[in-house]
């Protein structure tokens, strides 16, 4: 596809977590538990508000087309800061720290007085009603010479348990939020820029890590569509397809908008009553409900089952916009007859509406007001797509097709957190601020210097353990022993049930250091650093798995098991090396590096073998 | 200077590399405060900014309020507290501005509760408030009451909320509930307690209620308010909602939400039992004293001139014995000392040791379980009403308006 030609622009919001030892604004640890350590709940009611400017934000009057009561999940590990009983304390420092370090990385513009603002979002996840947010810096560059707009250090939201039920262990934690311009013009320079913002938070080492840490929104638009934001593409693999598929949705809306145009279709304003159609339906949800309301569309026929995107019809917009309400769903007939809605009853309706055989009818089925409440959005929706494509936010569905979250918030959803001082950020502060050494700059490095494999560099620094790989190297461990055992070694001995997190820094760097002193053997590591792990000192588990053969100790084992097979060789020959490994290991319990055994082993043999040939020469 | 600029300016501000528009909102520690247009507030030189525009203010829509003439009449007298508040530019800070309408603006819901007469009698905040704004408070809810409303609201800031509705206790006889409400988390954020207080205090001021009282948050959830007799409820928490507490017993009453169905207990005192009456003078020279050890017996010679003292003793209810004789003294100068207990729960006693019968000997009058806040706008009413010493100190041991409980039940 030709994105050029289509006028594509796409620009990212990055939301990334940082690895803080507070919350942004109280004193909690940044920890995440799981919902069954919950201490307590407690459940609150939201309203919107007003700005100071007087104005309600469009997105926070749709949440609030239905009252809708909140349930909380508390922590020992929150405070009454989560639970908006307390004011905020001030902004974390660590926080605006890390947030400035990443603003200098990115060549940004300090904002000289930093003003914490409460950006109202009313949808259950703050129960404050607002989340704390704050623009940090201004203006950065990015490697394709587009620019970054915005910098901003945000408190994370709660997390959704399920419906409208929040965990509030994640609320609070700090997250910076890096805003492009819409700068990028084809889907896989998106994901470009979005890996190259995420190489540069994680060259901080000090940003969270796992899935949910780093979340990307994306804003696309193309030419006569409209600016839509989708929120929450957790995968960097799938942003690509993300931006593919809103500017397949865009185009199908337009080409349908056209097609509307030329029918000379229309949307009827005023929803018919046919809920006595439906008395004696099969349709469960239809028979049930207090008041089915029927949308008029002439014109629309064939237009609402038309797919937009995989899995994705214009109907289901009309859908996404009724949910708004508070109902389950919407019918229309492209789509019937169908569950359970029979041909007979869809022939009534339409005979019932002298409806046109162009005519597309939308039925929603509840009690009146949210039935109301459901045809009126479906009017918005369906008027929309005769004009063309409305601004919105939507969310990513499975695979990277989006689904209608809201409208697009404004200006007016900000105003300020008057429970937070300003903080000042000084030139000579912001320019003091040490930068970190990119991980791709590190990463050549270690091949230049370390003379490490490309591939083996690039999983190195692209892992957590990078900071303490580096500490190796420089206590004089050798980087491929260091790289080994953060890489591989770790990893066996946790999927093989040792607990790795009680294996601290110092303790793994004492061990290895012990091997490249000649006290372990370097197939002892799993052993020693196993112990470790259980609570065994160092010191104990090398003496204990490890007791440190000489060279001459060693010889002297091989020669007594070479000695005691004295047959076995004879039939054998060099051959007998492979087998005899085993037997001389299993003696010295890994104390001995394999290698060695292997050297002294073969030379013992090829010894014996020798011996054994002048014997038998001698007897010939 | 920042002088050039003034709130509501278009301004462009050149910062970093490109140039936006936005807000003059203030002046801060040496910064322009300015509005971008994404929202966010940035506090930048001033020197960065030019004048793009001055827009005309405008003036908030007016809204008229409907009433349903069948609905009770109720009185709204405003004060200020968080119930009302709104940002302040020139501090940054929550400050109230409202007045009582603005509350129905707010809150529409109130419309099916009541019909409302909205009475603006101060803006402050609570920790300024002063005898003589009680006085006012209570001739202007006595007002409402005889010109026949139903039941009448009183929004409060929560920090002396308790004092005050404890002078209204005693100042005011009343058939009709007086019904005190304020918000612990300010109006201007979508979690505030004010709606829900709000709500609850209208449904109690429109119920079988006749007695003065504090309708707030029951717990953190928003699912109950309390409904506290004014004499006997204190603030315990800094900022929860449900800071309020009975004290020394319970609630005298809940209201559910959102059906803001009350449920009163049998002591609450009942619609009508009273006629009408006020009796709004006070004594001001009257103080509280909090005990700590090693407080030098100078302190209680400072209150020489007093016209009642009321100590926060320890236990129940002692101070320590080298402050006994400036008692005797401050005693026989004509001064009424009344002793609570800063436990806050449970009865002061003082004929259990030596300290407790040598403060008795020297005339201090035992404050059974009110509590401190309470003795002190009782002993101000009781001074201000009656001269006579012996009749003042019988008042004083009287239970007037359930600041005593007679028995006291666990409590806690």
């Amino acid at each position: 596809m030709d994105y050029e030609r289509l006028g594509l622009k796409a620009g990212i919001e990055i939301h990334q977590q940082l690895n803080t030892r507070e919350k942004l604004f109280c004193h909690c640890p940044t920890v995440l538990r799981t919902f069954d350590e919950r201490s307590g709940e407690f459940f609150r009611f939201l309203r919107a508000t007003e700005s100071e400017l007087g104005e309600i934000d469009e997105a926070a009057k749709e949440e609030m087309k239905q009252e809708r009561r909140f349930c909380y999940y508390a922590y020992v590990t929150t405070c009454l800061v989560e639970y908006d009983e307390e004011p905020p304390a001030p902004l974390n420092p660590e926080a605006l720290e890390i947030c400035c370090t990443i603003a200098r990385t990115l060549s940004m513009t300090p904002i000289g007085q930093v003003h914490t603002m409460r950006k109202l979002v009313i949808d259950g996840s703050n129960t404050s009603g607002f989340q704390r947010t704050a623009l940090v810096a201004l203006d950065g560059v990015l490697p394709n010479g587009g620019s970054i707009e915005t910098i901003c250090l945000e408190e994370e939201a709660a997390q959704r348990v399920e419906g409208d039920t929040f965990s509030l262990d994640r609320l609070g934690i700090p997250l910076v939020e890096i805003t492009t311009s819409p700068c990028m013009k084809t889907p896989e320079e998106v994901r470009e820029i979005a890996a190259y913002l995420g190489m540069v938070l994680r060259s901080t080492g000090r940003v969270k890590r796992g899935l949910g840490t780093i979340r990307q929104d994306v804003n696309i638009s193309i030419r006569d569509g409209a600016r839509v934001e989708i929120k929450g593409v957790q995968e960097l693999d799938l942003i690509a397809e993300v931006v593919r598929r809103e500017v397949l949705r865009q185009q199908n809306l337009l080409s349908i908008r056209d097609q509307l145009r030329d029918r000379g279709a229309s949307v009827m304003e005023e929803p018919e009553d046919v809920t006595g159609i439906f008395r004696d339906t099969k349709s469960s949800i239809l028979k049930k409900a207090h008041s089915v309301l029927a949308v008029r569309l002439p014109g629309f026929a064939g237009l609402a089952g038309r797919e937009i995107q995989p899995g994705r019809r214009l109907g289901s917009e009309f859908a996404d916009y009724a949910r708004k309400c508070g109902v389950g769903g919407i019918f229309h007939t492209d789509e019937l007859p169908a569950y359970g809605i029979t041909a007979e009853e869809v022939g009534q309706l339409r005979a019932m509406l002298r409806a046109g055989g162009d005519e597309c009818i939308v039925l929603v089925a509840a009690d009146e007001k949210k039935a109301r409440c459901a045809a009126q959005q479906v009017v918005i929706r369906a008027g929309w797509a005769l004009r063309g494509i409305p601004e919105e936010t939507r969310k990513m569905l499975e695979e990277g097709s989006t689904a209608y979250m809201r409208p697009l918030p404004g200006a007016a959803r900000m105003y300020p957190e008057t429970d937070v001082f300003p903080v000042t950020i000084t030139a000579d502060w912001y320019s003091s601020l040490p930068l970190p050494e990119l991980l791709t700059t590190k990463r050549d490095r270690f091949v230049r210097e370390l003379r490490l494999d490309p591939a083996l560099a690039a999983q190195l620094v692209s892992s957590e353990q990078v900071g303490l790989f580096e500490k190796m190297v420089d206590a004089g461990i050798s980087p491929s022993l260091a790289a080994r055992t953060l890489l591989s070694t770790l990893k066996e001995l946790s999927r093989s049930g040792t607990d790795v997190r009680y294996l601290s820094d110092e303790a793994i760097m004492e061990v290895l250091s012990a091997v490249e002193g000649g006290e372990a053997a370097k197939e002892a590591i799993p052993a020693i650093l196993g112990m470790v792990a259980s609570g065994t000192t160092v010191a104990e588990a090398l003496r204990k798995c490890a007791p440190a053969l000489s060279r001459d100790e060693l010889r002297e084992i091989v020669r007594r098991i070479v000695e005691d097979r004295r047959d076995f060789i004879a039939e054998r020959g060099i051959g007998a090396l492979g087998p005899l490994m085993g037997v001389v290991m299993a003696e010295v319990r890994g104390s001995v590096d394999g290698k060695l055994v292997s050297e002294v082993l073969k030379q013992e043999i090829a010894a014996q073998v020798q011996e054994n040939g002048n014997r038998n020469g001698k007897k010939v | 200077m920042s002088g050039e600029y003034s709130s509501g300016d278009i301004v462009a501000c050149t910062y970093g590399r490109t140039l936006r528009k936005g807000t003059y909102i203030t002046s801060r520690d040496g910064h322009a405060v300015v509005k971008l247009e994404s929202g966010y507030n940035v506090g930048v030189p001033v020197t960065s900014l030019s004048l793009i525009s001055r827009p005309e203010a405008v003036q908030p829509p007016e809204v008229t309020v409907v009433q349903d003439e069948t609905l009770p009449r109720l009185s709204i007298v405003s004060t200020g507290g968080t119930i009302a508040s709104r940002i302040d530019y020139r501090t940054g800070a929550v400050t109230s501005q409202f007045d009582a309408a603005d509350i129905m603006r707010a809150i529409p819901r109130l419309q099916t509760v009541g019909r409302y007469r909205a009475r603006k009698l101060t803006t402050i905040l609570s920790e300024n408030m002063t005898p003589a704004i009680w006085q006012e408070l209570a001739g202007a809810v006595y007002e409402e009451i005889e010109d026949g409303a139903a039941g009448v609201i009183v929004t409060h800031g929560t920090d002396t909320m308790a004092y005050s509705a404890a002078a209204l206790s005693f100042m005011l006889d009343t058939p009709v509930p007086v019904i005190f409400v304020g918000s612990q988390r300010s109006a201007d954020r979508p979690s505030s307690d004010n709606t829900m207080n709000a709500l609850c205090s209208a449904s109690a001021a429109a119920a079988d209620l006749g007695e003065v009282a504090v309708v707030m948050h029951a717990s953190t959830n928003d699912d109950i308010c309390a409904i506290h007799r004014g004499t006997r409820v204190r603030k315990m928490h800094t900022s929860r909602r449900d800071a309020f507490r009975s004290i020394g017993g319970l609630p005298i009453g809940i209201v559910e939400y959102p059906s803001l169905t009350v449920r009163l207990e049998p002591c609450a005192v009942r619609r009508g039992s009273v006629e009408p009456a006020l009796r709004k003078n006070l004594e001001e020279r009257c103080a509280i004293l909090t005990f700590y050890p090693g407080m030098s017996p100078a302190v209680i010679e400072t209150f020489s001139g007093y016209a009642g003292l009321i100590l926060s003793g320890t236990g129940l209810g002692h101070v320590s014995t080298l402050l006994i004789p400036p008692l005797r003294t401050l005693i026989e100068q004509g001064t009424m000392v009344v002793m609570t207990s800063q436990c806050l729960h449970g009865r002061v006693c003082d004929r259990v040791y030596d300290t407790g019968r040598d403060l008795l000997r020297a005339g201090v009058i035992e404050g059974e379980d009110m509590l401190p806040e309470t003795a002190l706008a009782k002993m101000m009413w009781v001074l201000g009403n009656e001269k006579d010493p012996a009749h003042a100190e019988t008042l004083m041991r009287s239970d007037l308006k359930g600041e005593f409980s007679g028995r006291s039940t666990n409590g806690l």
